[in-house]
């Protein structure tokens, strides 16, 4: 039985070695992610979709390939060493540590990022312009001003601005950071509350009850995995909850603001396809996602003491009951 | 799988043969189920990552990590072994504890290297490639470490570390300081993952706080494929077969991600994963209810046939 069991091991291994080469495809791009969650896949799917709007099929003339690391950075790792050895046209990189791996696994291969907060602190560009390598891609770097424009147009009282976000997301803590930075010349504070565990989202908003006059949720996958519990917060202090987070208007926010993932999966794809027609990735500059959206609930503004005019909510993309 | 592939799983398979024969020191020669390396792994990285940003020779970077690990194990065991919490509940303390410290270490919740001279880069030339570099310095690293822990287990104080794990009463009554011992087994075990985690960062462009997610069942998982590949009682054999585990599970994780051809696809890894660890650890139950079976099968026939 052990023997059993030790033969099969090695045979499976072995097997790994052995594995069929791939079919032969006019074009190869391949897709990685950090984890699988909403707005990673959407933006993934941009990209494929894109790829088919520009000719390249799934099947046909492409042999799209999608590796989720689950959350496991060793995993991460060893999917950039398999991209980099199965040598495709494109590597596609979704979250900041998705791309890192690997840059640090081909500098030859061109890697596209997708959903990366900020590239150049995360070292994958030297600068924001086409700076030579392999690396160009699109960034999800909220736009901040836009936001707090939102947020004094639908509250032109508030003064402090109350941020629940997860001290160890790198995207958080940049968004905040930029934040502060916003708000001081329009004499806004921004007070924070950490939450680095979903279960504790609840109790950061309930500490800043009475402290702040809205409440500011970056695109923080924590809080955004408890949003209810946040949205309940909100509710019950009457403080009005505005996310960077379209999607969350359905959820309990009052007002979501911000990058639609989708799109930014379009615009990275047709980054994709123009590496794919011959340009250098070293010749494109990085992008920030364009498009915003802003979806507005009546109901939850309501609940959360908000009194939004008609020309506010005919600005919105969508309003939801 | 191709060459490149096969390098890179071979070297995350040697930083994690550190890992391995660190979890084999707490699990295997204390016997005590320690889950600080979930925070121990990262810990190890953002201390060698700040420190090479802050413009530290990565020689010393890396022994500073090693100490850090060592300092968080030092603490579990404390916390175990003076303060008498539960052994599980006090490596889970510590290593919540050290998600906050290693944000504080890095300042932020990511450290690139990409662009920062590390153990590797003094190693790489022209001529070698890195996919070469890497694992070679990786190999050397891992058996510095393998020889290191074999000969202090033939040691006098490894001898009643062993005895520790193995009897602590017994090994009370001959006068061996069981406290003492699990407090230097933790630290060098934290020490030893904390260095792989140092090692992990410089050779994967970066520390992530999140890294050391799944390290303890990683570590687990090759500890015990290592055993099941190579039983054997001989501390040399054991710490062998945690190299061999750790790289063969790499190997079979790359199987999963080249798997197309049997069905698998990339959501399915952490359940192949769960049910290969499954597998190894009831394989020796199932060996021994088999044997059992089998004599006792035989003392029957036996009984038949003297009739």
């Amino acid at each position: 039985m052990n023997r059993f069991l030790r033969d099969s091991l090695l045979s499976l291994a072995l097997a790994g070695t052995l594995a069929p080469p791939v079919l032969a495809a006019d074009v190869r791009v391949s897709v990685t992610a950090i984890v699988d969650h909403p707005a990673l896949d959407a933006a993934r799917k941009g990209v494929t979709d894109e790829l088919a709007d520009a000719g390249f099929v799934n099947g046909k003339n492409l042999k799209l390939e999608y590796q989720s690391a689950q959350g496991n950075t060793a995993t991460a790792a060893q999917i950039a060493r398999k991209f980099a050895g199965d040598k495709p046209n494109v590597i596609v990189a979704v979250s900041t540590p998705s791309a890192q791996t690997a840059l640090a696994a081909t500098r030859d291969i061109p890697i596209v990022f997708s959903a990366v907060t900020d590239p150049v602190a995360a070292k994958l560009v030297k600068s924001w312009d086409a700076t030579g390598g392999n690396v160009t891609g699109v960034s999800d770097l909220p736009s901040l001003e836009k936001h707090l424009a939102v947020v004094r147009q639908a509250m032109p009282a508030s003064k402090r601005i109350g941020v629940i976000y997860s001290p160890g997301e790198a995207n958080s803590v940049a968004a905040i950071a930029e934040l502060k930075k916003l708000a001081a010349p329009a004499g806004i504070t921004v007070v924070e509350a950490a939450a680095p565990r979903t279960v504790d989202v609840a109790s950061a908003a309930q500490s800043l009850i009475g402290k702040v006059d809205v409440f500011y949720e970056p695109t923080d996958n924590n809080v955004t995995s408890a949003f209810e519990a946040l949205a309940k917060v909100a509710d019950q202090g009457k403080v009005p909850l505005i996310s960077a987070d379209p999607s969350v208007a359905t959820r309990g926010a009052a007002i979501g603001v911000g990058t639609n993932y989708y799109d930014l999966g379009r615009q990275t794809g047709k980054l994709v396809v123009r590496i794919l027609k011959g340009e250098a990735p070293g010749k494109i500059a990085s992008q920030v996602s364009t498009k915003l959206e802003m979806h507005v609930s009546k109901s939850a503004a309501q609940r959360q003491g908000l009194m939004l005019s008609e020309d506010f909510l005919k600005s919105a993309t969508k309003v939801v009951d | 799988m191709t060459l490149i592939a096969f390098l890179g799983s071979l070297e995350i398979g040697l930083v994690f043969a550190l890992v391995a024969l660190g979890v084999f020191i707490s699990f295997r020669i204390v016997n005590f189920p320690d889950l600080t390396v979930d925070g121990s792994f990262p810990l190890g990285g953002a201390v060698a990552a700040a420190m090479l940003v802050g413009g530290w020779h990565p020689l010393i970077a890396t022994i500073a990590a090693f100490a850090a690990g060592a300092l968080a194990g030092l603490t579990t065991g404390w916390l175990h072994v003076k303060l008498k919490i539960m052994q599980l509940l006090a490596g889970i303390l510590v290593m919540i504890a050290l998600y906050s410290i290693n944000l504080r270490v890095m300042g932020k919740p990511n450290e690139p290297l990409l662009d920062t001279p590390t153990i590797f880069s003094a190693f790489s030339s022209a001529s070698v490639s890195a996919s070469w570099v890497t694992p070679l310095v990786l190999l050397a690293i891992t058996l510095m470490v393998k020889f290191a822990l074999d000969w202090y287990f033939a040691s006098e104080v490894g001898l009643a570390m062993r005895a520790t794990g193995g009897n602590a009463r017994m090994a009370r009554s001959v006068g061996v300081s069981t406290d003492r011992l699990s407090l230097v087994a933790l630290a060098l075990s934290n020490g030893i993952v904390a260095l792989a985690g140092a090692l992990f960062a410089q050779s994967q462009g970066g520390a992530d706080v999140s890294m050391g997610i799944g390290t303890i069942v990683i570590g687990l998982a090759a500890v015990i494929i290592g055993e099941t590949i190579l039983p054997g009682r001989s501390i040399a054999i054991a710490t062998l077969g945690c190299i061999v585990g750790a790289v063969l599970y790499r190997m079979l994780i790359a199987v999963g991600l080249n798997s197309d051809f049997i069905g698998l696809k990339a959501q399915d890894l952490n359940l192949v994963t769960a049910i290969l660890v499954t597998i190894a650890l009831v394989m020796p139950v199932s060996k021994r209810y088999l044997a059992r079976r089998r004599s006792a099968a035989g003392a029957a026939k036996k009984e038949v046939s003297s009739c």
